[in-house]
């Protein structure tokens, strides 16, 4: 028996999971609280879904400890189990049943009696307006649909903790939004703690409370996206220099006390700057003086990407981009030329 | 939280019987081989005297409870592979997400792949009444659809063993050409075992098909080349391994 701990919604320590000798999760420790609208954010691969799947008891951890509602995920699994709801990355339903089947079959694994399943399945489906819908099979459903079909059925045991594995990812923009608007609506209405992993800044700035940045199985940054993104120090100005780079140029910027840090990336010289619009001619100045020509100019608030750029020095879709260079040359490897 | 959940393995049943009715193309599918063969094999080898038969059973009565294991076979190993199904679809993840024991998980499904594969059995049943098939005694009927039972909870066992140890639906063309076929000629559904070679034949005697089958003759033709109880204890033994082995290799299987 682990230690009880009901003060928080979910707390890990030090968790790690090895697939094969390769660490998808490296020693990772966070606290959600009760209540909160928590997100994982990160590219691809860098450890959000097995961090979730060793939350739900479906995979058992290499080491490290995690209490979810208070019940410990490797000695208490049926309690954790009961007060979970996971809405997976992938479809989960049955395409042959129809909407309130696959609500059905859920509710009464979860033994819920036959008048509280009737009303709470009425219940769930009115929240994700699908209320029509309800009878029709499955298979019928448009993707975003299936989504809110999956949001319900997440919900309808009543779970103290939701986890929504990239609850947005392959659904049009408009879809997006919709769901967004359900997980926070279910956040307040249901008062249930949710905890989403995502790619998506938008989703995590949109909808969190608080982001952990998740890269290689580490959590490298964990703040609401507010301060995440005040930690910067102000606007984003993205230079493309026609000549390439400049030490001069940049020395001289560094003397500057509106400046707060240079980062080169990919042909182009990220300032952080506070007040941009008012130094924005200085900075014209500057590049003139020091022969340096600028082709475009980009200022904007900082955004979580920017907070992922400067803490991994990397943007996420280099990352992804990057992975999908590596298992591309992996199935080479395997196939041969 | 016990080990058997009765709402659990009510509900997965029902799942299994909902989507069994809605189906109709699967089903429709399944039955076909089996009435093909006992059709033209029945009619084209119908005067025919195969050694090993006794005398005086036409080769439709001899071949009717064999039609009826084919069916079983197909419809349980399908049935126990299913889960491959499941996992490929996601929905496994949603059944192991659940506080429902593995344990139920695992008799909710044979239950239910029981169920369907008993009923189609006596569908094939049925339809040879048609083709001329004749039942020596009502009672015999109700003890051949035991028989049908008993071996549909076997192969689920079996197909639930196989798929645990899969990955995807890859596997499945190979297993029904290296298992299911091999199995079906080496039971004696179609022809008398004791024709084939002898070292062949004992294997038939390692396959609970053979006992399945020859338990159903003897209930429904009153023809069999062993005691029925013999069939009874080999075929429950049969069963019993096979639903410890499905159910262990479930248990021990990834879902993610």
């Amino acid at each position: 028996m682990g230690v009880q701990d009901n003060a928080y919604a979910i707390k890990v320590e030090n968790l790690t999971k090895k697939f094969n000798g390769n660490t998808a999760v490296n020693s990772i420790s966070f606290i959600v609280e009760k209540g909160e609208l928590f997100g994982l954010l990160g590219p691809n691969g860098a450890g959000k879904t097995t961090t979730i799947n060793m939350l739900a008891t479906l995979l058992v951890p290499t080491s490290g400890s995690a209490f979810v509602a208070g019940y410990d995920v490797l000695t208490q699994r049926d309690e954790v189990r009961n007060s979970i709801g996971v809405v997976f990355q992938e479809t989960a339903l049955d395409n042959r049943l129809t909407g309130r089947e696959n609500l059905e079959f859920h509710s009464v694994m979860y033994g819920m009696k036959k008048e509280e399943r009737r009303r709470r399945i009425e219940e769930v489906l009115a929240l994700v307006e699908l209320s029509d819908k309800a009878d029709l099979l499955v298979e019928k459903y448009s993707g975003g649909m299936k989504r809110r079909l999956e949001i319900a059925r997440g919900l309808v045991h009543r779970p103290e903790v939701l986890f929504l594995d990239e609850p947005s990812l392959g659904l049009d923009t408009q879809t997006r939004r919709h769901i967004w608007d359900y997980v926070r609506k279910l956040n307040k209405e249901e008062k249930v703690t949710i905890i989403l992993t995502t790619h998506y800044m938008e989703e995590a700035d949109y909808l969190c409370d608080r982001v952990a940045i998740v890269d290689h199985g580490k959590i490298v940054a964990l703040d609401s996206p507010k301060n995440l993104k005040d930690a910067l120090g102000g606007d984003v100005v993205s230079l493309e220099l026609d000549g390439g780079y400049s030490d001069d140029f940049e020395a001289e910027l560094k003397t500057r006390e509106w400046l707060k840090r240079i980062d080169r990336h990919d042909g182009t010289l990220n300032l952080k700057v506070r007040n941009a619009d008012r130094h924005i001619p200085e900075i014209f100045t500057i590049a003139e003086s020091r022969g340096v020509s600028i082709s475009c100019v980009n200022i904007r608030k900082p955004s979580l990407e920017d907070v992922f750029l400067r803490y991994t020095g990397r943007t996420m879709r280099d990352q992804e981009a990057s992975q999908t260079e590596r298992s591309r040359e992996m199935a080479r490897r395997r196939h041969g030329p | 939280m016990s080990m058997i959940n009765l709402n659990g393995i009510y509900i997965i049943w029902l799942r299994e019987m909902k989507t069994f009715i809605r189906a109709k193309s699967r089903v429709v599918g399944m039955l076909m081989m089996p009435i093909l063969l006992l059709g033209f094999l029945g009619s084209g080898f119908g005067g025919a005297m195969l050694p090993g038969i006794p005398e005086g059973v036409g080769y439709l009565q001899y071949l009717v409870p064999g039609m009826v294991g084919l069916t079983m076979i197909f419809t349980s190993m399908f049935a126990g592979m299913s889960v491959l199904w499941d996992r490929q679809f996601g929905f496994l993840k949603e059944i192991m997400v659940t506080p429902v024991s593995r344990v139920s998980i695992v008799i909710g499904r044979i239950l239910g792949g029981t169920t369907t594969a008993v009923i189609q059995g006596i569908g094939i049943l049925v339809i040879s009444l048609f083709l001329g098939f004749n039942v020596s005694s009502a009672p015999g009927f109700i003890i051949s659809i035991a028989f049908m039972a008993l071996i549909s909870v076997a192969f689920i066992g079996m197909g639930l063993a196989i798929a645990s140890k899969l990955k995807d639906m890859q596997g499945f063309g190979l297993i029904m050409n290296f298992l299911i076929f091999p199995l079906l000629f080496l039971s004696g559904a179609i022809f008398p075992v004791n024709n084939l070679p002898a070292v062949v034949s004992y294997i038939a005697y390692l396959n609970p098909l053979t006992y399945g089958i020859d338990g159903m003759r003897a209930s429904l033709i009153g023809v069999s080349s062993m005691p029925i109880a013999i069939d009874i204890l080999a075929l429950f033994a049969f069963c019993v391994i096979m639903v410890f082995a499905g159910a262990y290799l479930f248990e021990k299987s990834e879902s993610v």
